[in-house]
């Protein structure tokens, strides 16, 4: 059987086809979740993606109305219990919401919006969705946001840290005044990753600037068979 | 003026009959009084003051092209009748956007149109509500918006207003265009002091469908539902129709200033527009669409009304309102953004309605199609509107307004710039490369592209800064379609006639760069005011070389927009004429990128360098000059050139392409080398002046990077059909070096190139 991993739509998302693409391309089953569904038992989805966008507008804070959303109950249930999940950009700002991980994303430092192509470093090769690639390795994808700043307080960025918790660090420069160049990271039991660039926009060279993204992927779908 | 209130008695169309002699202030909502006498003889009596309020918005410039009108049919008279591009027209001119058939059942659909002057007034918002207006376009046919570009124009890069203006309009593009989810893919940024007062804010989009998918706006089917869906209607927009509801019409001082005359945009209520249009088509609910941008329900209701077979009935009152207050002309003329107008069987309302709940988008039937012929409003059961729709959407004004080539045009083509002092040393032409790519104009505009999103759908193949902006349509055959907008005011004032010419060959020739092949144009027509001869005649000018080279081309006007009266003053902006051209490629992995990404690629020059200096960035840059005569086009040259520049393409000889034009070959180097982070050597060919080669802006030419595997094939075919082919040097090392003459280590090169925006704006 295909490993499904569901990609979830709330009105204002914009990247869940992207999410499903790449899903496809990495050679798992997608699965469209509308954000009214309130039982994910009933998907039988093995992993979950919570796309990135602008949930509602995101006129409040970002992310905050998106976590009420019906389907959230759900996700944060099937997170507790260990069900992989990934959020990107507006997804990594709906799990801190919905406190899955710690922390919040602030608006850029500079106040602007910025799409560029984004030199990470991954520093925790362990989760969930990067067991695909080595501790230390550099990769390329795209990020694209306006409120991407990574916040928490001193002992919870120390605590990150000192876990292992801290998964990317933006390099080449902070591309948003993030704390401790901290570009995504993950909950205690590593299945939840949270990051602001997109991986799902690198997965295939004629579209994206790398096909990096793809390990992401291919990791969450090579736990999935295994376990 | 009647001392009589409009806001206590309801003005229906009994009143209006029973009290002929009533002074409305038509003058005030800016009809002619001839245009007034007009609407008076039409319906028999005066007037209703929400009649008045539908004809006076409905007959302004902005939704009659009333001045415009009479040079417009050229694009239909002369459109091609034979070839790719006028095969491949589905739709034409005076939908909402034009549709050209791609091949493999998919149907595209573009248009550019202009937010220019709400933009000066308040540059976010203004910018912002011109991306909605144009993606509404798009989506009223059928299609899925897919893209979007923006033309700017500014004024003097330095100037402090420019500071508040194109921050704004950058941010108002982006917040609207990224919570949309649209990735934006080129457009242009040109900056000169005749756009101070008044910026040019254009907007184009791109929608993708397939062809049985296809939507008119249209009422049809006594019977049929109206269906009013979208932002509840507010007072943002409603201008000049507070005066129809104030006390007096004179005195509205002491109350509180009605809303903001420019709109505020609702990107994320856009993007549930969309997707709910789109599923209602999709489950083929829709008999006829239409958004509601300029004049609102005004326009969108005689529109529908006056396209389709039968009348219309429409209960204003049952429209939902963000304001309670709002009167019924005000409801007429509210230009609140994020609305739609559907025409519903009525056994297929409920299920239409159960989509916009889903999306959780109000929906209202406001009306219906009748058997008559005349749109018919009423307030709570009196009616206010008894019009015979055509007369408010299709026949209002039409002017021949007077011409008159400028007596200064002569003394401005006079002025050659044959007269300017050249560098000629190498340390010369090295400060006047530098110079060039560090001015703004020429400057790397990633400060602003980087604020807009250009990877959202994951079917972004080419983006800014490349020749076009190019969308894979289909991921298993490769399909795909190149957007490329241009236009240069400068060579317009020169020669509005060759300008509109040159427009349309840059862009042509951008498309045909990325391999793709022109197909079809759509056009954003800046001028100033028609009741200016010397406006007019540039307009009349720019109309008439477009439609004669969009024919001589093959490619088809599909529709576009004219934005007039851009002047402040006296002073008119330049004649700016921006073409978009739309291409076809058949596999987007053939594509040709503009970066030079390999060292040993061999760089050739296609096409003839004349001196041709008039209205140059050169002559800009160095002198502040503008004077003589434009580039000449040749547009068999440039036909040639993208045949071959197509062909290099589809039988991959070409590694990279760029077009040459503004800051001519070194401007075009430096791009190339900058994007693939690779350096070139360059010789100047034999017989030409270092200068000339360097900075002429002759048209009809292109850079391409050539493997030698492939150079023996690639000469040959230049050979064979014609086109001069130079072998101007080879990718290689870390500087742009122009042999003999000067060197410029690359660094250098993109510090004083990617410095300049951020310097001025950051």
């Amino acid at each position: 059987m295909t490993t499904r991993i569901g990609v979830v739509t709330f009105p204002g998302s914009l990247d869940d086809s992207d999410a499903r693409r790449a899903v496809r391309i990495a050679g798992g089953e997608a699965v469209a979740l509308w954000h009214r569904d309130k039982d994910l038992r009933k998907q039988q989805v093995d992993a979950i993606v919570l796309p990135g966008g602008f949930s509602y507008g995101d006129y409040l804070r970002c992310g905050a109305i998106a976590r009420f959303s019906p389907i959230m109950e759900s996700v944060v249930e099937q997170a507790k219990a260990g069900m992989p999940v990934l959020g990107i950009c507006n997804g990594f700002q709906i799990l801190c919401e919905t406190h899955l991980l710690p922390g919040a994303l602030t608006r850029n430092d500079h106040l602007h919006f910025v799409c560029r192509d984004q030199r990470l470093r991954v520093e925790n090769a362990t989760t969930a969705w990067t067991s695909d690639y080595a501790d230390g390795q550099e990769i390329v994808v795209p990020l694209k946001n306006g409120e991407g700043g990574y916040v928490a307080d001193e002992r919870t960025l120390d605590e990150l840290e000192g876990e292992g918790r801290v998964v990317f660090r933006y390099l080449d420069g902070n591309p948003n005044g993030s704390r401790r160049d901290i570009a995504g990271i993950t909950n205690e039991a590593g299945n939840v990753v949270g990051l602001m660039p997109h991986p799902e926009h690198a997965v295939e060279a004629l579209t994206g600037p790398t096909t990096d993204g793809l390990g992401f992927f291919t990791s969450a779908l090579k736990k999935l068979v295994a376990s | 003026m009647s001392p009589q209130s409009h806001s206590h008695t309801l003005d229906t169309v009994k009143h209006a009959e029973q009290t002929p002699e009533a002074e409305l202030p038509w003058k005030e909502l800016g009809l002619k009084e001839d245009e007034y006498a007009r609407v008076r003889e039409i319906l028999g009596r005066r007037p209703t003051g929400a009649e008045l309020a539908m004809y006076s918005v409905m007959w302004s410039e902005h939704c009659s092209y009333k001045s415009s009108k009479v040079h417009l049919r050229q694009f239909g008279e002369k459109a091609p009748t034979e070839g790719p591009g006028a095969e491949a027209m589905l739709v034409g001119i005076g939908e909402q956007a034009g549709v050209v058939d791609v091949g493999q059942g998919y149907a595209v659909t573009f248009k550019v149109e202009s937010h220019n002057h709400p933009s000066y007034v308040e540059p976010y918002q203004g910018a912002a509500t011109g991306i909605g207006g144009i993606v509404r376009d798009i989506i009223a046919m059928g299609a899925r918006p897919v893209a979007a570009m923006d033309p700017l124009r500014f004024g003097a890069a330095d100037h402090p207003d420019t500071k508040r203006v194109l921050p704004g309009v950058v941010a108002g593009i982006g917040g609207y265009g990224n919570c949309l989810g649209l990735p934006n893919i080129g457009g242009e940024v040109v900056f000169d002091p005749c756009y101070q007062g008044n910026p040019l804010v254009n907007a184009l989009c791109v929608g993708v469908m397939k062809h049985e998918d296809i939507h008119l706006a249209k009422a049809a089917g006594t019977g049929n539902k109206v269906i009013l869906y979208g932002a509840r209607t507010g007072g943002d927009g409603i201008g000049g129709a507070s005066i129809l509801a104030s006390e007096t019409f004179e005195d509205t001082a002491g109350k509180p200033a009605k809303r903001p005359a420019v709109q505020v945009g609702d990107p994320f209520q856009e993007k549930l527009l969309i997707e709910c249009t789109l599923e209602a088509f999709h489950a083929d609910l829709v008999v006829g669409i239409q958004d509601l941008g300029a004049a609102g329900l005004s326009c969108a209701t005689s529109e529908l009304a006056s396209n389709g077979s039968g009348g219309m009935q429409v209960e204003l009152d049952t429209v939902p309102l963000r304001d309670s207050s709002l009167s019924p002309e005000e409801i007429l003329m509210s230009e609140s953004q994020e609305r739609m107008c559907a025409v519903v069987e009525p056994e297929k309302v409920d299920r239409f309605l159960e989509i916009c709940e889903k999306w959780e988008v109000t929906a209202t039937v406001v009306g219906e199609v009748t058997d008559g012929d005349r749109l018919e409003i009423f307030w709570h059961g009196e009616k206010i509107v008894d019009v015979d729709p055509r007369t408010v959407a299709h026949e209002g004004p039409v002017y021949e307004r007077p011409y008159a080539r400028p007596d200064w045009q002569d003394a401005l083509q006079a002025d050659d710039p044959a007269k300017l002092p050249r560098p000629a040393s190498g340390e010369e032409l090295r400060a006047a490369t530098l110079a060039l790519v560090s001015s703004p104009n020429q400057a790397a505009k990633s400060w602003i592209t980087d604020q807009y999103d250009r990877y959202v759908l994951g079917d972004t193949v080419l983006a800014q800064p490349e020749d076009s902006g190019m969308i894979r349509i289909d991921a298993e055959t490769g399909l795909g379609v190149a957007v490329a907008t241009d236009g240069n005011g400068r060579y317009a004032k020169l020669d509005p006639y060759e300008g509109a010419r040159l427009a349309l060959a840059e862009s042509y020739r951008n498309v045909a760069a990325t391999g793709a092949r022109p197909l079809a144009v759509t056009d954003c027509l800046n001028f100033g005011s028609p009741e200016d001869p010397a406006a007019m005649w540039q307009f009349a000018e720019a109309c008439r070389g477009l439609a004669d080279a969009c024919k001589e081309l093959g490619t088809p006007v599909t529709g576009g927009n004219v934005s007039l009266y851009n002047q402040t003053g006296e002073a008119a902006i330049h004649p700016t004429p921006v073409v978009g051209v739309l291409g076809v490629i058949d596999d987007v992995t053939r594509r040709t990128p503009m970066a030079f990404r390999d060292e040993g690629l061999l760089i050739y020059l296609l096409g003839e360098t004349k001196e041709e200096f008039g209205g140059s960035a050169w002559s800009q840059v160095a002198h502040g000059h503008l004077g003589g005569r434009p580039p000449q086009v040749d547009l068999e040259r440039e036909r040639l050139l993208a045949e071959i520049l197509i062909s290099a393409s589809r039988d991959g000889m070409a590694d990279a392409a760029h077009d040459v034009s503004d800051g001519g070959v070194v401007q075009a180097l430096a791009e190339s080398c900058l994007k693939g982070g690779k350096g070139a050597r360059i010789v100047v060919p034999d017989g030409l002046d270092p200068f000339v080669f360097l900075f002429s802006e002759s048209q009809g030419r292109a850079l391409v990077a050539i493997p030698r595997s492939e150079e023996v094939r690639f000469t040959d075919m230049c050979a064979a059909r014609g086109m001069p082919a130079a072998r101007i040097g080879v990718v290689d090392g870390e500087a742009l070096e122009i042999q003999g003459r000067f060197t410029l280590p690359l660094d250098e090169l993109r510090r004083e190139h990617e410095a300049t925006l951020p310097g001025l704006f950051g």
